[in-house]
């Protein structure tokens, strides 16, 4: 059975989990994501709002992950990558859409929308960001 | 002023599979699934997608045509045959995602393939009667038919999302529709695959329903045939819309930009929808289209429009049809969950 997270905290997490809602510093203008409530550069001075990443980034590093945790068997082998966002900050993410053989470091990727989990067959079904290789036109 | 079409955004997984793979699995002749549906393949989904995040992405993808500011839509409808939850509205997932909550009012639609254009009816009526300033319906599906029935070659997944409101770039002149009681697709509660009449799916069905809904709009807006530039039917395989057409005097060339199912299957409530985001990918300004959707046996929405302004779509439909990987059976059967773990 996939661990249970608490339905609080899925909950609190929504906005930076559905559309990357971070924090920005309007005083240095930096960025921060996952949210921070106050800017580590400015301290007191530090102007901090919620402000919406756009998305968009380039591959950091990646792993290709074969040995899934529990909850993930059908997803295996997943590209699990350090994205580095337009706006400055990194986050871990999923790539998605694309197999390990088409991933490379610097590959710009773009945020989508997917299922990231299910608590078992009756629970919630997670939903957050992944990313995706940017599709060319 | 007219209410309408201010945005649309479409989108299409990138996983297909060949009615060729699913034929060999069932020991039958391909080309009798080929030429019988008119099918060559269809759309999957990937294990991480389902009805939510494919209206998710449709919505994006609607709203980065427009600048609208999300807070500004006052309701958000989802029709799918495939919510995720049984209880608990896809809508307000969608909703949450393109930051549009919490001032709206949503719920989500089911009438199996035409529950995404009885979701844009009531969005054009809340905004024509000034209740919301911009509506979002969205028609999206991840179908699936039982393993080795008919409906497993062309049960496929995708969808489009279309923002309504004032001084649209598609005006919808007009919609109607024509519903009965006709037992020719249905699911009941807790079972997995859905049931069809058949052979009963022909006459009773699709093409009275199509044919019928049509002639009502037809009828209801003095206008015929000769004054739309394209049509778009419901798709079920490549065969039932072009010959419903063809009894209405409809030429093909007006329907094959909007009939995707050749390449995609049945995206259910996505198909009509899809279609039409198609053609306005390729409409000019002035033309005028003829949309009638279909779904269960039992009903077709159907609808006039007319471009008024230049359309350009930052995410064409072609976009996502052209960009796949096929998929062999195994495969398959892992990315449609038909394994029970
Ligand atoms: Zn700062």
């Amino acid at each position: 059975m996939p661990h249970r997270k608490s339905l609080g905290l899925v909950w609190r997490r929504i906005p930076q989990r559905y559309r990357l809602m971070g924090t920005k510093c309007f005083t240095c203008g930096s960025h921060f994501f996952p949210p921070r409530p106050w800017c580590p550069k400015c301290r007191r001075k530090g102007k901090i709002e919620k402000h919406k990443m756009k998305g968009r980034g380039k591959i950091h590093s990646y792993t290709i992950v074969n040995v899934p945790q529990q909850g993930f068997d059908l997803e295996v082998p997943y590209i699990l990558a350090i994205i580095e966002l337009l706006e400055g900050p990194k986050l871990t993410a999923e790539i998605t859409n694309t197999e390990p053989e088409h991933v490379s470091i610097g590959m710009p990727v773009k945020m989508v929308f997917r299922k990231i989990s299910e608590d078992g067959d009756s629970g919630i079904i997670h939903y957050g960001y992944k990313f995706e290789p940017e599709l060319k036109e | 002023m007219s209410v309408g079409i201010v945005g649309y955004g479409a989108y299409v997984p990138r996983y297909r599979i060949k009615v060729e793979e699913i034929a060999a699995i069932w020991g039958k002749n391909p080309e009798d699934y080929k030429k019988g549906l008119k099918v060559a393949e269809k759309s999957v989904p990937g294990v991480d997608e389902d009805a939510a995040t494919i209206a998710v992405q449709c919505a994006r993808n609607a709203l980065d045509m427009t600048g609208i500011d999300p807070q500004n839509i006052g309701a958000v409808y989802v029709g799918s045959e495939s919510h995720p939850y049984a209880v608990k509205p896809t809508g307000t997932i969608v909703a949450e995602a393109i930051n549009a909550t919490p001032e709206l009012t949503s719920a989500d639609y089911e009438f199996a393939c035409k529950a995404g254009t009885a979701a844009m009816q009531v969005c054009m009526a809340l905004v024509k009667s000034d209740m919301i300033e911009y509506g979002l319906a969205v028609g999206a599906d991840t179908s699936q038919g039982r393993p080795g029935d008919a409906l497993e070659y062309t049960a496929a997944a995708g969808g489009a999302a279309f923002l309504i409101g004032k001084d649209p770039l598609v005006e919808i002149e007009h919609t109607c529709s024509f519903t009965t009681d006709t037992p020719d697709f249905w699911r009941r509660e807790g079972q997995e695959y859905p049931r069809h009449g058949a052979r009963f799916t022909g006459e009773p069905a699709y093409f009275r329903h199509v044919i019928s809904a049509t002639k009502l709009l037809l009828d209801k807006t003095g206008t015929s045939i000769n004054d739309y530039d394209f049509v778009v039917f419901h798709q079920p395989n490549g065969k039932f819309p072009l010959k419903a057409g063809k009894r209405l005097g409809i030429p093909p060339e007006k329907m094959l930009p909007g009939l995707l199912v050749n390449k995609i299957g049945n995206t259910y409530s996505g198909a009509t929808p899809l279609g039409l985001a198609a053609i306005l990918d390729q409409a000019e300004k002035g033309d005028r289209i003829l949309a009638t959707s279909f779904g269960s046996g039992a009903g077709s929405d159907s609808f006039a429009l007319k471009v008024l302004k230049k359309i350009e779509n930052p995410h064409p439909v072609k976009k996502y049809i052209e960009n796949k990987k096929y998929l062999n059976y195994g495969e398959y059967v892992k990315h449609r969950r038909k394994i029970k773990m």
